[in-house]
């Protein structure tokens, strides 16, 4: 009987009664990478995939369609699944099943994005490291952590570097959060975008164009984000160029963009520290371009800039005028910069008591940069307010235990 | 007697050419347990499809048939089977996919060659189980004579009838599933009515193999009779759905783009044009829009469609060279949009 009738036997047998959950390891090394296609096919729920110490080239995309598999290495930086010469598929490792664990393993060099992770609820990626090792170039895959259209998504102690779009993306989901996470060189090091209750906090993003983004954009299946809260982050040095291929929406973020809110309803930014954010350390703006979704809200909405440190910065702001708007600030441009642009009194921009700020006084979405008048924030700070209290399942936490 | 002749006369071609080279083996029934148990069978030899499987002589209850406008696959031959079980018939919905009862399976087998030249590299399967479809690649080995389960997928070293070397990949079972699912569940892609002959759907009906002509049955255009007097909207719809659209639809694998290309889609918008990309990534190039009208060259459509770049081209999967017909057919469409 060759291997696989017999894994097809097996097969068959679970089938009729499930085998206890089992580990299996895979060693770097001849046909390392077939034997790992292999066992993420062939998994069964609950089962753990252990990736041994070295190095495993890839010619082709993995992929995972188990409930409930574990994938873990032995680190960051000694499991290492190496996609410098992927010759197919858009990522290096696909997941489209619910309760996945991935953790403590790298991915390195992959020709589109890194891990994508589509209409699997319930992921935890916990250790991983996606590395562009080339530094920040346009040819470098989009996104290096990317869960879209799930529900319950973790992502902690991980890293992400080189991205030409987002380190870490979650897109068009919900019950989120993003902890503890090192996020460089990366056009943006954490985007949020069209997702609901999110809470990304501890995490450093340093070195990228803009740190943290939180976005809603119109035209796709799941819109109407918010809820999200930024705390505790350190968001520093953000300073360089944009690489984004120029078609994509982040093509459009000022080198030096601490924290980019762009339309959105509630969004929470506190706790944070900022520093050597050349144009801002926030920017809060409604969305620039023109667009035809009735079903869309293009302001930023419930946007509240609690208590933060903010250092240095706004000093080098990449700016139309920025040589007069320096001049007028004495230097350096306050740390949050708003448009201006509310849908209504009851919903614009809010701060803390001491919070200082510039506006655009823009008036509505999409209106040209012209006819801004840039001056001082002049806005009544808030005593207190509240927010729900948002991020992923208890559970997904308690996986890692 | 009348009935059946049709489909006779539909696989004559393919029966001809085999007979041509040789006796044929007695058909011998489908291994039915095979199509609808919980196993992975090792070779494709095990279902019984074939009376002469180097030769993709059908047996039994497995009747061929071909797609107006087909999937590209590297310019690979594809011979394209149903199988029926006994008994049963497939159901017509609208002009939609035709609807399989449990235990029929379709398959497809790849080839590159002409004439005694010709090669099968592999032969995809879909078993209609009671559970769902299950999607298994098979490959043909170097002698032809047989196919072994290869749920890794695999590599292969090869020359496209364009005249380009590449890397051929045989895609591993996820992947199958990658362009071959709705929510999540694996689904039939091609035999849509639209997309399938009167003539074939009328045979199989008299054959008492399906339950009636489905009203806009072949309304996709037969993409081999194109030339440069045919209208390019068409075909280019019909190109776009049958290669992209799989994954670019509502519960596709590229569902979170927006990026709706279907036939039946009509909201130019949902389509490409004027839309900017969302996760593009370099696949976006310089550009800003899907689909500029006017303005191939600035499309992000055609660039992508145009490179066989990983990481860039589309489709992601099933493709390592350039499809010049499918570029110059989507490309003279944009270029004539107003």
């Amino acid at each position: 009987m060759n291997r696989l009738a017999l894994v097809a036997a097996l097969l068959a047998s679970a089938a009729a009664a499930p085998l206890a959950a089992e580990t299996h390891r895979i060693e770097a090394g001849e046909g390392a990478a077939q034997r790992l296609q292999e066992a993420l096919i062939l998994a069964q729920p609950g089962d753990v995939i252990e990736l041994g110490e070295g190095r495993i080239t890839l010619t082709d995309g993995l992929s995972l369609d188990v409930d409930g598999v574990t994938l873990r290495g032995q680190g960051m930086d000694k499991s290492i699944l190496d996609f410098t010469s992927q010759e197919g598929s858009g990522e290096g490792l696909l997941v489209t099943s619910d309760e996945v664990t991935l953790r403590d393993f790298a991915v390195e060099n992959p020709k589109g994005d890194g891990i994508k992770s589509k209409g699997a609820d319930g992921i935890v990626y916990s250790g991983i490291r996606v590395e562009w090792t080339g530094g920040p170039k346009a040819t470098n895959g989009a996104y290096g952590i990317y869960p879209v259209e799930s529900t319950g998504v973790l992502v902690t102690n991980s890293k992400v570097s080189g991205a030409s779009d987002a380190g870490i993306y979650v897109g068009q989901s919900r019950d989120i959060t993003v902890s503890e996470n090192i996020v460089s060189f990366n056009v943006a090091g954490i985007e949020i975008e069209n997702s609901r209750n999110a809470l990304v906090f501890s995490n450093i993003a340093s070195r990228n164009t803009g740190g943290l983004l939180v976005f809603d954009l119109p035209g796709l299946p799941v819109m109407g984000g918010g809820n999200v809260i930024l705390r505790g982050n350190l968001v520093a040095d953000n300073d360089t160029p944009n690489f984004a291929p120029p078609g994509n929406i982040v093509a459009s973020v000022r080198r030096g963009t601490g924290v980019l809110v762009m339309a959105n309803d509630g969004v929470l930014i506190e706790d944070n520290a900022f520093d050597n954010n050349p144009t801002a350390h926030i920017m809060v703006i409604a969305y620039l371009q023109p667009f035809d979704d009735p079903r869309y809200n293009p302001h930023a909405r419930n946007v509240i800039v609690g208590d933060n440190a903010f250092g240095r910065g706004g000093d080098d702001p990449q700016l139309d005028g920025k040589e007069a708007l320096l001049e007028a600030f004495g230097g350096a441009l306050p740390p949050v910069l708003w448009d201006g642009i509310k849908q209504d009194d009851d919903t614009g921009l809010r701060i803390a008591e001491g919070v200082e700020g510039w506006t655009l006084n823009l008036s509505k979405p999409g209106q040209s940069m012209a006819e801004a008048r840039p001056g001082p924030l002049m806005l009544t700070p808030l005593e207190s307010w509240e927010f729900p209290e948002v991020g992923a399942p208890a559970e997904l936490e308690a996986r890692l235990k | 007697m009348k009935r059946g002749l049709g489909l006779l006369a539909l696989a004559s071609a393919t029966l001809g050419a085999a007979l041509a080279h040789g006796a044929v083996p007695e058909a011998q029934p489908v291994n039915d347990a095979a199509v609808t148990g919980a196993a992975f069978p090792a070779k494709l030899s095990d279902f019984g499809f074939f009376r002469d499987g180097a030769r993709q002589v059908p047996g039994a209850r497995v009747y061929p048939y071909a797609l107006n406008t087909p999937l590209w696959s590297d310019g690979a031959e594809k011979l394209r089977f149903i199988y029926l079980p006994e008994g049963m018939q497939l159901t017509a919905d609208g002009e939609g996919l035709l609807k399989f009862p449990v235990g029929a399976a379709i398959l497809k087998t790849f080839a590159f060659g002409e004439g005694d030249a010709r090669r099968l590299i592999e032969t995809r399967v879909l078993l209609h189980r009671a559970d769902g479809w299950v999607a298994l690649p098979y490959r043909w080995n170097a002698e032809q004579t047989e196919a072994t389960l290869a749920l890794t997928g695999g590599r292969i070293d090869l020359v496209t009838p364009a005249g380009e070397a590449i890397s051929y990949a045989i895609p591993n079972k996820n992947q199958c599933k990658t362009c071959h699912s709705s929510s999540n569940k694996v689904v039939p892609i091609g035999p849509k009515a639209r997309n399938l002959s009167v003539r074939w759907l009328g045979d199989m009906l008299k054959a008492g193999k399906l339950d009636r002509l489905p009203p806009g049955a072949a309304t996709m255009p037969v993409w081999a009779g194109y030339t440069a007097k045919s209208p390019a909207e068409p075909f280019a719809r019909a190109y776009l759905d049958v290669n992209c659209a799989h994954c670019h639809q509502p519960g596709g694998g590229a569902s979170n783009s927006g990026l709706d290309l279907r036939w039946e889609q009509s909201d130019p918008h949902a389509f490409g044009i004027g839309k900017r990309p969302v996760a593009a990534g370099r696949g976006a190039g310089e550009y800003e829009f899907s689909i500029l009208a006017g303005h191939p060259d600035q499309s992000i459509l055609l660039y992508r469609m145009n490179s066989a770049e990983p990481g860039i081209a589309m489709p992601e999967l099933g493709k390592a060279s350039v499809d010049r017909q499918g570029v110059a057919v989507v490309r003279r469409w944009i270029a004539e949009m107003k």
